[in-house]
């Protein structure tokens, strides 16, 4: 919302500065945006006398003028055609900044010639597009007139930004209300004296949708001519932006921005029959004035004559019956459209207006017939010839209600803003704000929708205290009700955390990618968006980012992708983050997934092969599966590894950590196909850790079990077994384990082998154990025993057969 | 006695002469070895008078001990010479690079949240979560946006299809666009009073400069019987000073408008601005952090409590924004392009983690 501080003055008398006034305007809730200063902005130019104007000795079209600033006689370079002694200009002096070519003046040589300065041009000075010479001042211009005098740009324009509560600060008079219980001074009176009409309107108004639009006020002014609007309108509605066009058109733009009261101007001969307010059926069509045609849904609000649509009710008018410079006779509109239903269609038809910033804000229903006065009065001064004649305002539907009674108990102001304000103090601001005070039923005025009966009391607190200052409000610290706070996270964000600390450790990088992916990735990874469309965003982004993401396996390896093109070919990232499953609230899932992408870091000089570096392998993503899960608690050491991981891995090279039948994770090389798909040539790995499934801790008690060292010298044996080739490793282990719980603490995979000396579908899988006696130093026979239980128990399991 | 300085001299000089370990050795043997020359010496000793046998016997045991020492010394020296000799074979190029190792990095914004924890933990809050996923009842309705409110258009929200199981406003799908709907969903869940942040993503559908389609957010609740609008801003205060490390950080409470707060405010801080560079500190202009509020007793009356009886306040920020301050991040989108050349700079050390005790 644009105003300058000359047509705030209009409303408000003060005697305050600009700095005083825009440091209140932010106080009160009216943030300022920007004030444009003209004075500071054009300070240098000023008015001066082409003294000589001689060619230049060295080029034909330049001129050596030498320039009578009023301080010195200066001599300047200039190009302009019409540069000619006699003459006055605009100069700027060296040091001037000249906004319209965005650039500095400093002294220098033209062609040989000291040139100071320059005379400068419209398009310079950034009035027009005029740039075929320099500007020519009338004749009696004083030298040193300082250009914004001139041109009348010596009113400073303020911006502030306007909450979406605030209907009536959209309006110049409204800002200056609030400016005045403030104390800045005094709000001055409108005049709103009603004009006499002389005799019923022969055009006749009718609503059919009086929810969308409870009142309607019209009224026929003939014989009006519509010329320019006077220059203090036009400069007004330039400073903040709008193109004059026409009086009328100025007068429904100045009053809108004026007194937040948007208006209509019908050319009244090109009205066909009365004018009626209704919903529009489907596909009705208007050329508006904004130089678009809309269609319109049903259940619009239109206004209308016999011919169809003249316009959106409180968005746009129509080209049909708008005003030109030939229109005679005026219709002038000043209705109430409904808030919401002028934004609906408004959002429906995608049109921001003047009018719809007011109208979806809620104007002031009692201002209906005032607006139609005003407008009236200014069109009969600035149109008005001696035949004019305005007939009687005609009016259809009633003003909507809108007075509502608050109870409201002082001492609430205090207790909700801690601000202690005396009673007599809080009622005076409210009654400089409009609100009608008794005792303790408050009624707010009627250009303030946003002050509700449900919840209205806050609303009033809210009103005192702004114009007081919240700078008046005295800090108090929050404490933790505890001398030692108690821990903050839940145990998920705990897990959470400590996976992400265990992943980023193990030097994975962490990333936070789209809670969307395209529906196509997506259905890679298990959810297909084409047939199940309950995680297809119905308005997204782009179509790259249109589904929920079942897995974040697809937007890492996006990533990873991304930056090998860059160059950086090895990545390991990952994220814990939420996956969508379903759409329910519960459907959420926290999964702290990652992947390996290429190498396990660039060819080192200490590995095996110069040639290669080691590539990540399903083993590394298992690692790092394990790493999270043992960070967020899982118990690791009894997971079972099972096949069956999800459809996007390598179906021969995954696999699921399991605890009993809940999967906790899942590892494995990216299915070649989704790669494929994808473009990637590049060998991924990944997991994904369910972080919701790891059981809950139960507590015991930070103290741990006791620690139980034997004394006895552990011993360990090597075992070489020949199984079949598809039998798992972790069976061996497993049996193997299984054969003395006590005794066996640890069981390693030192050797896998196929080849020669090994039958062909068979390997060899060598195991390490250590035997940790308990009890006693283990005998030679116990031994052999032990390690005559543990061939057994694997060949019983496994079918193996120890390797001779 | 002759023959034992003769020895003497004899000896010594095949002791000296000896320039490895193992002349040294037939050295030894020579001299004290069972054939050795001392031996055979005295083996003459039988053959003396007493006197005689008395005196040289007495000269051949101390020449034994001496030529002893003088081995022994001879052979640390050739030791020490070996180990010299193997020594200078053995160097190595001690500036070639080492193995490869990485150390990842965690996300900026994980970290301003763990940091937003630390801080608000100790003012007591709690964290408290919420679903992405919810509903236009939790996301606007419940936090006292009227239907058709201009505010729910500023929210650009993304929608997903209605749930066939559910009714009205439940059923009507969408992102958050904020985290305010945890204060619903926590007060619902656990009454009054209560003392929470929420941190998580929200989405909005905006995409340029300076939004993203997904963000981050922090919230904050308060309800109590008495917690007022100073508390509000003593809390906040408190916040920002110790969030920015900036003692005595100027901050300004201006009023505003949010649908789910009255009276509202937005809150900035003090900064400086020279040469293109910010500076969060005293300085001649304000910088906008975060928007805040008393909760509005729709809201509290929504949640299933009495707010004749309960108030207090809420306040909601970015995470972005706030980290890309005190840390000086550019540009908002690279937060969620997971370049890793971004990652490995601006992420922090996973062995690191923010906590108050240690000022970090």
């Amino acid at each position: 919302m644009k105003f300058t501080l000359g047509w705030l003055k209009e409303h408000l008398d003060t005697d305050k500065s600009l700095n005083e006034i825009t440091d209140k305007l932010t106080a009160l809730g009216l943030e300022l945006e920007g004030v444009e200063d003209p004075t500071e902005k054009f300070a240098p130019f000023k008015a001066a006398h082409v003294v000589s104007a001689d060619p230049h000795p060295d080029a034909d079209r330049l001129r050596v003028c030498i320039v009578d600033t009023g301080s010195e006689k200066i001599q300047v370079v200039c190009g302009a055609p019409n540069a000619k002694a006699g003459m006055m200009g605009i100069f700027a002096p060296n040091g001037a900044y000249i906004p319209g070519t965005d650039m500095t003046l400093k002294k220098g040589k033209i062609r040989g010639q000291e040139s100071n300065g320059m005379l400068v041009s419209e398009r310079e000075m950034g009035l027009s597009d005029e740039h075929d010479g320099i500007i020519e001042l009338p004749e009696g211009t004083a030298i040193g007139t300082p250009f914004i005098d001139i041109y009348n740009l010596n009113d400073p324009v303020i911006d502030i930004a306007l909450t979406p509560d605030r209907p009536d600060c959209a309006g110049v008079c409204g800002i200056a209300r609030d400016l005045a219980a403030a104390g800045m001074g005094t709000l001055k009176p409108l005049d709103s004296t009603a004009v006499k009409g002389n005799g019923d309107s022969p055009i006749g108004v009718h609503i059919d949708s009086t929810e969308q639009c409870p009142l309607f006020i019209g009224r026929l002014i003939k014989n009006i001519e519509n010329k320019e609007s006077p220059a203090w309108m036009q400069n007004r509605l330039k400073a903040i932006g709008l193109r004059p066009i026409s009086a009328l058109v100025d007068i429904t733009n100045y009053v809108t921005h004026d007194l937040c009261r948007p208006l209509h101007v019908y050319d009244a001969d090109l009205l066909k029959g009365d004018i009626t307010v209704r919903l529009s059926k489907k596909g009705e069509s208007f050329d508006a004035l904004n130089d678009k045609t809309y269609t319109t849904d049903e259940g619009v609000t239109v206004i209308t004559d016999d011919s169809g649509l003249l316009g959106l009710g409180g968005i746009v008018g129509g080209v049909s019956t708008g005003c030109t410079e030939t229109t005679k006779n005026v219709f002038v509109e000043s209705a109430y459209f409904d808030p919401y239903a002028t934004a609906k269609t408004g959002r429906a038809l995608q049109i921001d207006s003047d009018a719809r910033y007011r109208f979806d804000r809620g104007v002031d229903p009692e201002f209906t017939m005032t607006g139609i006065e005003i407008a009236t009065t200014l069109i009969m001064d600035i149109c008005g010839t001696d035949k004019t004649d305005p007939c009687d305002v005609i009016k259809a539907g009633e003003t909507p209600t809108w007075k509502r009674e608050i109870d409201f108990d002082y001492a609430y102001t205090k207790k909700l803003s801690g601000m202690d304000i005396p009673e007599a103090k809080q009622k005076e601001i409210l009654e400089g704000l409009g609100f009608t005070v008794n005792g303790h039923k408050i009624t707010p005025p009627s250009w303030r929708p946003d002050v509700y009966l449900d919840g209205g009391k806050a609303d009033i607190v809210e009103e005192i205290i702004r114009v007081v200052g919240y700078d008046k409000i005295e800090a108090i610290s929050v404490r933790s009700d505890n001398a030692i706070a108690d821990g903050a996270e839940t145990p998920q964000i705990t897990s959470v955390r400590l996976a992400r600390n265990a992943l980023a450790a193990r030097g994975l990088n962490e990333c936070i990618t789209w809670s969307f992916m395209p529906r196509s990735l997506a259905a890679h990874f298990g959810q297909d968006g084409t047939a199940d469309k309950a995680l297809t965003l119905s308005n997204p982004i782009s179509n790259d980012l249109d589904q929920m993401r079942p897995s974040i396996l697809g937007n890492l390896i996006t990533a990873a992708s991304t930056n090998a093109d860059k160059g950086n070919g090895d990545t390991k990232l990952f994220e814990v983050g939420p996956v969508f499953p379903s759409a329910k609230p519960d459907g959420q899932r926290t999964v702290a997934t990652g992947l390996r992408f290429g190498a396990l870091g660039p060819r080192h000089w200490s590995s095996e092969s110069t040639n290669t570096a080691r590539k990540n392998d399903i083993y590394d993503a298992k690692a790092d599966a394990l790493a999270a899960l043992e960070a967020a608690g899982a118990p690791t050491a009894t997971l079972q590894t099972a096949r069956e991981a999800s459809e996007y891995f390598h179906p021969g090279r995954s696999g699921v950590l399991k605890m009993g039948n809940k999967p906790l994770a899942q590892f494995g090389e990216i299915h070649p196909a989704i790669l494929d798909d994808m473009g990637i040539k590049a060998n991924i790995v990944g997991f994904e850790v369910f972080l919701n499934n790891i059981p809950k801790k139960k507590k015991k008690g930070p103290a741990k079990p006791l620690l139980k060292n034997s004394q006895f010298q552990p011993l360990s044996r090597d075992f070489a077994f020949i199984v079949d080739e598809n039998v798992e490793a972790e069976a061996i282990i497993r049996a193997a384990k299984g054969a003395e719980r006590n005794l066996i603490t640890d069981i390693s995979v030192f050797d896998i082998y196929q080849g020669k000396g090994v039958e062909d579908g068979k390997k060899s899988v060598a195991i390490n154990v250590v035997i940790q006696p308990v009890k006693a130093t283990l005998t030679d026979p116990e031994i052999e025993g032990l390690c005559k239980s543990i061939i057994d128990a694997v060949s019983s399991k496994t079918g193996a057969v120890l390797r001779g | 006695m002759t023959d034992v300085n003769k020895l003497k001299t004899e000896l010594t000089e095949i002791v000296a002469a000896a320039n490895d370990l193992i002349t040294l050795e037939s050295a030894r043997v020579q001299a004290l070895g069972k054939k050795g020359k001392i031996t055979a010496l005295m083996k003459t000793l039988g053959g003396m008078d007493p006197e005689e046998r008395k005196t040289t016997g007495a000269a051949l045991n101390m020449l034994k001990d001496e030529i002893a020492e003088l081995i022994a010394t001879q052979e640390r020296a050739l030791k020490k010479q070996d180990l010299e000799q193997r020594l200078a074979t053995e160097t190595i190029d001690v500036s070639l690079p080492i193995r490869p190792e990485s150390k990842g990095k965690i996300h900026p914004i994980s970290h301003t949240m763990e940091e937003l924890t630390a801080i608000f933990s100790s003012m007591g809050f709690s964290v408290a979560e919420g679903p992405d996923i919810e509903d236009d009842w939790h996301n606007f309705t419940a936090l006292n946006f009227p239907p058709g409110h201009p505010a729910r258009e500023m929210h650009d929200t993304f929608y997903l299809p209605d749930d066939p199981e559910e009714q009205g406003e439940a059923a009507k799908k969408l992102l958050r666009t904020h985290t305010s709907t945890v204060q619903i969903r926590a007060m619902q869940d656990k009454g009054a009073p209560i003392k929470i942040i929420v941190m998580g993503r929200t989405y909005r559908s905006d995409y340029d400069i300076t939004h993203t389609p997904m963000f981050h957010q922090c919230e904050g609740l308060y309800i109590d019987k008495n917690v007022n609008m100073g508390h509000l801003k003593g809390c906040l205060m408190d916040f920002v000073r110790a969030y920015f490390e900036v003692d005595n950080l100027p901050v300004q409470f201006r009023p505003s408008f949010f649908p789910f707060t009255e009276p509202s405010a937005e809150m900035d801080i003090g900064c400086s601005r020279k040469d293109g560079g910010l500076k969060i500190g005293a300085g001649e202009d304000w910088l906008e952090i975060l928007g805040c509020g008393m909760v509005h007793p729709n809201v509290i009356k929504n949640c299933g409590l009495d707010p004749d009886e309960y108030q207090g306040f809420a306040f909601g920020m970015g995470i972005e924004r706030i980290a890309m301050l005190k840390y000086g991040i550019p540009d908002l989108r690279t937060f969620f392009e997971s370049d890793v050349r971004w990652l490995d700079h601006y992420g922090f050390d996973p062995l690191d983690r923010p906590n108050r005790a240690t000022g970090s």
